[in-house]
């Protein structure tokens, strides 16, 4: 099966600046994947290369099999949902009818109609969270068979919120399209993503599924101790050092033996936080980039 | 994308289509009534041969809506930059709009070509019924306009004919281009405005002239050329000035007008005035002579010698000289058309 997204060594550079490098992922079909990390650690870039709106400055990039930017199976809504404020609902949707090859109009007027919002209504009248379901809508009604969306949810309230992401996941029950959502908010993706990759500082810090993700992480607290003295199949993720006690987050296939730690999961958010961690400087294995 | 288009643009349209009605309505009516009197006064002062101070008095009483009119016209191109073009694509970056629809199916290039393409026709469009309109009410009073208002000179020229048409398919895309580069509606409005200001001054004074090679003709004086004549209170020296117009060649843009002196000499340049070797205490150059005598004045000068010496564009270069005007203005715009493509590529995203 043809993964939805394939990047090799990508890279996109602005002037001397680079947005996003060494970016080597692979995103399977059929999962709903987030995208996370602080600000200006590139999300954007990614996505605008996925959607074709850029062009890689080295490496490669396949989006469902394809250049990006040539097949018209791709969606995508962007960062603060714009639309058209002059125009009706009613309008967009027309746009969207004319302007796609592909367009399920009956799926775009049930949503409008479920979301019991008026097609009369001039778009500069919505609510942030009534704009980012029309363009939702618009994104969906083109029926992709991968929805980029950048940040749709970072303008909203978190009830605007919830309701957007509840759409969304609707819509992916419904019908098999793959998702890709960024956000610099864990706690929005935690409900929705199973899959999930982690940008720092223009690069990719980890990537994978979810659940697999948790079972191979762990936080480990004990008395103080070296990194160097870890088993050398345990990857240090961070590490914090008190007088006596350190607490390592670590990644590791194997199980964790040694009597000395206390193991406790991590949630997602710990994880996440885990990554974008500033790397420890003393680290001799910390900073390493665990792929998958 | 056409109908996104014209659905986003039709307010602006259908506005400035109103006004443009508005103005074409009132010159429709005015201009039928404004050719039959003119007609009829041509007809009148050929019998006495009258017709300068006919033409003198016509212009006269319609001066100030002929000068509105061609004001009208000269600005309705830099509006259009101004209000179509610069807001046309920064809109859509200000609002982010751009990825909307980028993300809808229709390719980059195709989304600014029917923006371009649709809009622009509209402008020339408007342009090019605005001028032949302007062209059709104002040939009475381009026929009897004063020199410095004749329709070859360039605050009438560009108000005629085709050029208009140019203009505006210029400053639209301009308006565009201006728009991609600074990316802020504001910016790209002051920057056309004040780049599109540049081009039309810079076009009649540093190219227009050399479309082709002037006409130059020395010429007997007489009232058609000289604007002034003075004699000092009580009779002394007797000093004339040329003005920029040139006998037999009504309607003509004299780039160069001088006194020469018997000898060739050039005494005074254009809007200079100098003496001449008349007597201003008897003859028919001293006040007593009066005003009816003037002739007779212009015949003792000529008589002494003095000429005026002019360079000319002739009114039966019109024509080409708007399509030649139009064609560089087109080419303007073609290549501003393709900078616009390539910054679509290159910088826009």
């Amino acid at each position: 099966m043809t993964p939805v997204l394939q990047a090799q060594q990508l890279g996109k550079r602005y002037g001397r600046r680079w947005a996003l490098r060494d970016c080597t992922l692979e995103i399977p079909k059929g999962h709903v994947t987030g995208l996370v990390g602080p600000n200006g650690a590139g999300k954007t870039t990614l996505l605008k290369l996925a959607s074709g709106q850029l062009t890689p400055s080295e490496g490669e990039l396949r989006v469902l099999g394809e250049e990006p930017g040539t097949s018209p199976q791709v969606g995508f809504v962007a960062q603060d949902t714009p639309v058209y404020a002059g125009l009706t609902i009613a309008d967009h949707l027309t746009l969207g009818a004319r302007l796609n090859s592909t367009w399920d109009a009956r799926l775009a007027a049930d949503r409008i109609a479920r979301l019991e919002l008026d097609p009369k209504r001039k778009a500069r009248k919505l609510s942030g969270g009534e704009r980012a379901q029309l363009a939702l809508t618009l994104g969906l009604a083109k029926r992709p068979e991968l929805l980029i969306l950048d940040e749709p949810v970072a303008s909203l309230d978190p009830l605007a919120r919830r309701e957007f992401l509840q759409g969304l996941m609707e819509a992916t029950a419904a019908d098999e399209f793959g998702v890709v959502l960024s956000s610099h908010l864990i706690a929005d993706l935690e409900r929705v993503c199973d899959f999930l990759i982690v940008l720092v500082d223009s690069r990719v810090r980890v990537a994978g599924e979810v659940d697999a993700l948790l079972g191979s992480h762990h936080r480990l607290t004990g008395p103080r101790r070296d990194p160097d003295r870890l088993p050398s199949d345990q990857y240090v993720v961070s590490a914090r050092h008190t007088d006596r006690q350190s607490t390592y987050v670590i990644r590791t296939d194997e199980p964790i033996l040694d009597p000395a730690w206390v193991v406790t999961p991590l949630t997602l958010e710990d994880l996440v936080l885990a990554y974008m961690e500033r790397r420890p400087a003393a680290g001799r294995r910390a900073g390493l980039e665990v792929l998958r | 994308m056409i109908w996104l288009t014209w659905r986003q643009f039709r307010s602006s349209a259908v506005l400035t289509a109103a006004l443009l009605a508005v103005c074409a309505a009132v010159l429709a009516l005015t201009g039928p009534d404004l050719a039959d009197r003119y007609a009829q006064g041509v007809a009148a002062c050929v019998a006495d041969d009258t017709c300068d101070r006919f033409f003198d008095r016509f212009f006269g009483e319609h001066q100030l809506l002929f000068v509105l009119v061609g004001f009208v016209l000269l600005a309705l191109p830099a509006l259009i930059g101004l209000f179509w073009g610069a807001p046309l694509i920064t809109r859509e970056l200000e609002a982010g709009t751009h990825l909307l629809v980028w993300n809808q199916g229709v390719s980059r290039a195709r989304w600014l070509a029917v923006k371009l393409g649709f809009i622009g026709l509209v402008a020339v469009a408007m342009a090019c019924v605005a001028g032949l309109v302007v062209t059709w009410w104002s040939r009475p009073l381009d026929s009897s306009a004063m020199p410095e208002l004749a329709q070859m000179t360039p605050v009438v020229f560009g108000a005629r004919g085709v050029a208009p048409m140019g203009y505006a398919a210029f400053a639209f895309v301009l308006g565009v281009t201006v728009g991609m580069l600074v990316r802020r509606t504001l910016t790209a409005m002051a920057l056309t405005l004040v780049v599109f200001v540049a081009v039309q001054v810079a076009m009649p004074t540093l190219v227009r002239p050399h479309f082709m090679t002037p006409v130059t003709a020395t010429h007997e004086l007489g009232r058609v050329n000289v604007g002034g004549l003075h004699v000092q209170q009580g009779g002394g020296e007797v000093r004339i000035a040329v003005q920029p117009a040139v006998p037999g060649a009504a309607g003509a843009w004299v780039l160069s007008s001088v006194l020469l002196d018997p000898s060739g000499r050039v005494i005074a340049g254009d809007g200079q005035d100098a003496p001449v070797a008349a007597s201003g205490t008897s003859g028919p150059c001293s006040p007593q002579g009066g005003g009816a005598a003037l002739d007779a004045c212009w015949a003792e000068i000529n008589a002494l010698g003095y000429r005026q010496r002019a360079l000319y564009h002739p009114i039966e270069r019109f024509w080409p000289f708007q399509w030649i005007e139009t064609g560089i203005y087109a080419g303007l715009t073609l290549g501003l058309t393709w900078f616009s493509f390539w910054l679509l590529r290159r910088r826009l995203s």
